[in-house]
């Protein structure tokens, strides 16, 4: 493998979202900035005896309106669908031509890649379902595969079977920009977006891609991603106030609210930005990733990976905790991580851990899971560019073990220069990001 | 800053041809074929009823006694890469928690893992008395499913499934807290990941890494979605031996099966300062994407193909010339073959029609995430014993396929070899090996 010399420095120059504030990056600032909840009752399925009866849906949204071509995309799936609105937003801010295949901005399309953090799609439930039905004998409490098989040939379709696999995210992200360089689709629980960007950061770092087409796209709001999260307790049961059930470092606390979207960046060499003309809205300065390695169940007690992740993304960046002005955290609304997350930042940041900003943009937009890093990224992004930092809403209890400053309630207007992002993941992945206001001078 | 080199110091594989590296490469060359009808469940009234299954374990025979409770989380695919993790982490010599926690010599905060995974499919079998308090009037009821049906399911049950959990278990028990990734590209999955680890170390973010990947597609859901994208090959179940022929002028489509496959990476500099065996040397990674509205399929001329290959050649600093190996990705279905055939030709010229080619799934059937790392371990053992087998089933080529498709086998030196792969969505793949100088070390 070559051998470079060079590092590249790498760029934001564009953004799009598809969240439930809203289906554009001004829509989820401006939620962010008047604390507006995206949750509410489930209506993507009857909901209504699970145990958590609410959520954070993607609301009134249709890919068709936001591309031109969707006759090539017909029958994908929500995480899909949102992808391709907020790509579509990214590129035109990027000066990113999609939907030809003669583009005229001069952009090399093997010099183009991806890196989503994308999950699966929905289930064909009915068929799903049906099929477990015909081939369930109660009384060997065994299956009788062939009359499954029967009802599943019939019943299921090949598109929506294919349109749930995790990759076609970057299939249509790609059919949709004419992307030819690297590109990968991760999935690492909630932490996959924010992984995607930090290893896309890295490819155009090593001189593989000058573009870079980042973050994440994902819904698990289906009966059985429902299903699941329930079954671990890991979701509010908050079904009396959904607005309210999103409280991360509060007292009161109960869980996750779940939500989806899709939120891209456009990564690019400075060389490729600069070259183009095109406007730079903030630098990726570091990225660090590492593991747990402790128990698929929790998070290791003392944020042992976390830790190592944040120390790995400021080595990365060259620099200190006394440069960070802001740390977006992964901040979920659980019991486990909230604290945890707390006694890390504390580790890493010591005695100035009491005095910078942390806060929880899940309060408002709830978890995107998949999705949610990239999101978290942008709103990091437009708090450097607007001067300010995003509130934690909801919290009106604070829990009292839990003693930052989570910038409660209302946003702050404060000069931001660089931000800390962070997001974990079932099973003990850590992957943080550090953005930095881009300036021409290192 | 100078990349590092990247040597792979280790090798596992559990596949249709046995549980060890040793097994698969004593089937490969005696050209015994693991593909069957399928035994782990009935598959009468599938258009394919073959598989390739990887024969009889006993999990707990292949897990730390400290860690054998984790075993009731492990969904098939965690249990094929925890073996093969475990092969490739003995034979490289490197002593992880998991072999021997009183002589570990390796750093665990410089040990990454990139494992490659497919959309894990759930057991039917498990969600039956779930499903059946489920019913009324004979369909499947979403409101009984929501009070009853959710009671009737093991509390653990998503984390059996989340595609991540494949590397968190291996690294849980190698105590693996470096760098995590797991990359979600369908059958271009392990050459990806591969991939990025070797960058990862060449970057300086680890000294070692466990790269490849696994899948179970031994599943009902998964054999329906691959035979209602027409890509399995139907009207051969009476022939298994012969039913999957890539390249081959009568293949009519592929073969799914399960496997895990895992290389042990290292730093050239930290292979030698341990004075390890070097099995072979990565030198080039190439990566783009197939463009193409039939998503199911690779477009017609191969250029994702033929993009990958060129960059990866670019990456290693060889020409045509250099290579004695391809393995190609060749799943047996017509048109996909054909596209690679032509990519691979677009990209190495009259080269292409020389150069020994040797496809792998006419015996290891398709095995989604884990086969790309098959065929890499089929390589390195190929280099190191300096014999390449002749391809399974292939007789003559399919119409315009040119590439020198091995009917018998031959012997001799091998100084470089090209893996490529390619997978429904798009993504595209190739990976460059370089024998090690000197040889290995026996």
């Amino acid at each position: 493998m070559k051998t470079s010399e060079t590092r590249e420095r790498v760029v934001v120059t564009g953004m799009g979202v598809v969240c439930p504030l809203g289906h554009d990056v001004g829509a989820m600032w401006e939620g962010i900035l008047s604390g507006r909840s995206g949750a509410n009752r489930t209506t993507i399925f009857d909901a209504s005896t699970f145990p958590t009866t609410f959520d954070a849906e993607v609301k009134g949204y249709d890919f068709r309106k936001h591309i031109r071509h969707p006759e090539l995309h017909e029958g994908c799936s929500r995480g899909s669908a949102f992808v391709l609105g907020a790509t579509a937003q990214a590129c035109k801010q990027a000066g990113i031509e999609a939907e030809t295949a003669q583009p005229t901005d001069g952009i090399d399309r093997t010099r183009m890649g991806i890196y989503l953090g994308a999950g699966e799609g929905s289930l064909d439930n009915e068929s799903f379902f049906g099929c477990i039905i015909a081939g369930w004998d109660a009384e060997q409490q065994r299956m009788v595969w062939p009359r499954s098989t029967r009802v599943a040939m019939d019943r299921m379709t090949a598109v929506r079977e294919l349109e749930q696999e995790p990759n076609m995210a970057a299939g249509h992200t790609a059919m949709l920009t004419g992307a030819r360089g690297p590109v990968r689709s991760c999935l690492t629980a909630c932490a996959a977006s924010t992984q995607a960007v930090g290893e896309a950061c890295m490819i155009i770092r090593r001189g593989d891609a000058d573009i870079m087409i980042a973050g994440g796209a994902h819904s698990m709001i289906h009966p059985l991603g429902i299903t699941g999260f329930n079954l671990l307790t890991a979701l509010s049961r908050r079904n009396d106030s959904p607005e309210t059930a999103s409280r991360p470092f509060s007292g009161s606390r109960d869980g996750f609210v779940i939500g989806e979207g899709a939120a891209i960046l456009i990564l690019e060499s400075l060389a490729s930005a600069r070259k183009r003309g095109v406007s730079i809205f903030a630098e990726i300065a570091g990225y660090g990733c590492s593991s747990d390695a402790f128990r698929i169940t929790d998070m290791h007690e003392e944020g042992r990976g976390a830790v190592l992740a944040m120390h790995a993304a400021l080595a990365d960046a060259g620099l200190t905790t006394d440069d960070i002005d802001y740390v977006n955290t992964h901040g979920t609304s659980t019991a486990e991580n909230d604290s945890i997350e707390t006694l890390a930042i504390k580790t890493v940041f010591k005695d100035r851990a009491h005095r910078i900003p942390v806060s929880s943009i899940k309060s408002m937009l709830g978890h995107l899971i998949g999705a949610a890093g990239a999101a978290e990224i942008i709103a990091s992004v437009l708090a450097i560019r607007e001067g300010v930092v995003p509130p934690t809403m909801n919290l009106h209890d604070p829990d009292p073990k839990l003693d930052l400053d989570y910038v409660p309630n209302a946003p702050r207007k404060m000069p931001i220069n660089t931000v800390m992002k962070e997001s974990f993941g079932f099973g003990g992945q850590n992957n943080v990001v550090i953005l930095k206001r881009f300036r021409e001078e290192t | 800053m100078t990349s590092a080199r990247v040597v792979i110091t280790g090798l596992g594989a559990v596949s249709p041809l046995g549980l060890t590296v040793d097994e698969m490469w004593a089937g490969l060359t005696a050209g015994r074929c693991g593909i069957a009808r399928i035994q782990a469940f009935d598959p009468t009234g599938l258009p394919c009823e073959l598989g390739g299954e990887v024969p009889p374990y006993r999990i707990q025979d292949h897990v730390p006694k400290a860690m054998r409770k984790a075993v009731k989380l492990m969904c098939r695919d965690i249990e094929l890469s925890v073996l093969a993790a475990r092969e490739a982490v003995a034979s490289s010599g490197l002593i992880t928690k998991g072999i021997d926690p009183e002589k570990v010599n390796v750093d665990p905060t410089r040990f990454a893992i990139n494992m490659g995974a497919g959309m894990i499919s759930c057991d039917l079998e498990e969600l039956g008395p779930a499903t059946a308090v489920s019913v009324t009037d004979g369909q499947f009821d979403l409101h009984k499913w929501g009070q009853d049906g959710i009671r009737q399911i093991t509390p653990l049950w998503l984390l059996k499934y989340l595609p991540n959990m494949l590397a968190c278990h291996i690294g849980i028990i190698h105590d693996i807290q470096g760098p995590s990734n797991t990359i979600t590209c369908a059958e271009a999955s392990s050459h990806l990941a591969i991939g990025e680890a070797a960058q990862i170390i060449a970057r300086g973010n680890a000294d070692v890494a466990l790269a490849g990947g696994a899948e179970a597609k031994i599943n009902l859901m998964v054999m329906v979605r691959q035979n209602l994208l027409c890509r399995a090959v139907a009207g051969r179940n009476d022939a298994p031996d012969t039913a999957c022929r890539p390249f081959d002028a009568q293949a009519a489509g592929a073969v799914f099966g399960e496997a895990a496959g895992v290389l042990t990476l290292e730093s050239l500099h930290h292979a030698r300062s341990r004075d390890a065996g070097i099995l072979a040397e990565i030198v080039g990674i190439g990566q783009s994407h197939s463009v193409h509205p039939a998503y199911a399929r690779m477009e017609p001329d191969g250029a994702g193909i033929r993009i990958a290959v060129e960059k990866a050649m670019a990456d290693a600093g060889i020409g045509p010339e250099d290579l004695d190996l391809i393995v190609p990705h060749g799943t047996a279905v017509p048109q996909d073959d054909l596209a690679e055939s032509r990519g691979l030709e677009a990209a190495l010229g009259s080269a292409a029609r020389r150069i020994p080619t040797w496809p792998t799934k006419g015996q290891l059937s398709t095995t989604g995430a884990a086969a790309g790392a098959l065929d890499v371990v089929a390589v390195v053992r190929a280099m190191n014993e300096r014999l390449i087998p002749p391809a399974k089933n292939f007789t003559r080529p399919v119409e315009g396929c040119n590439l020198n498709i091995l009917t018998e086998r031959r012997q001799g030196a091998i100084r470089h070899a090209l893996c490529c792969s390619h997978t429904f969505g798009g993504q595209t793949a190739a990976v460059v090996l370089k024998s090690f100088e000197g040889g290995a070390r026996q």
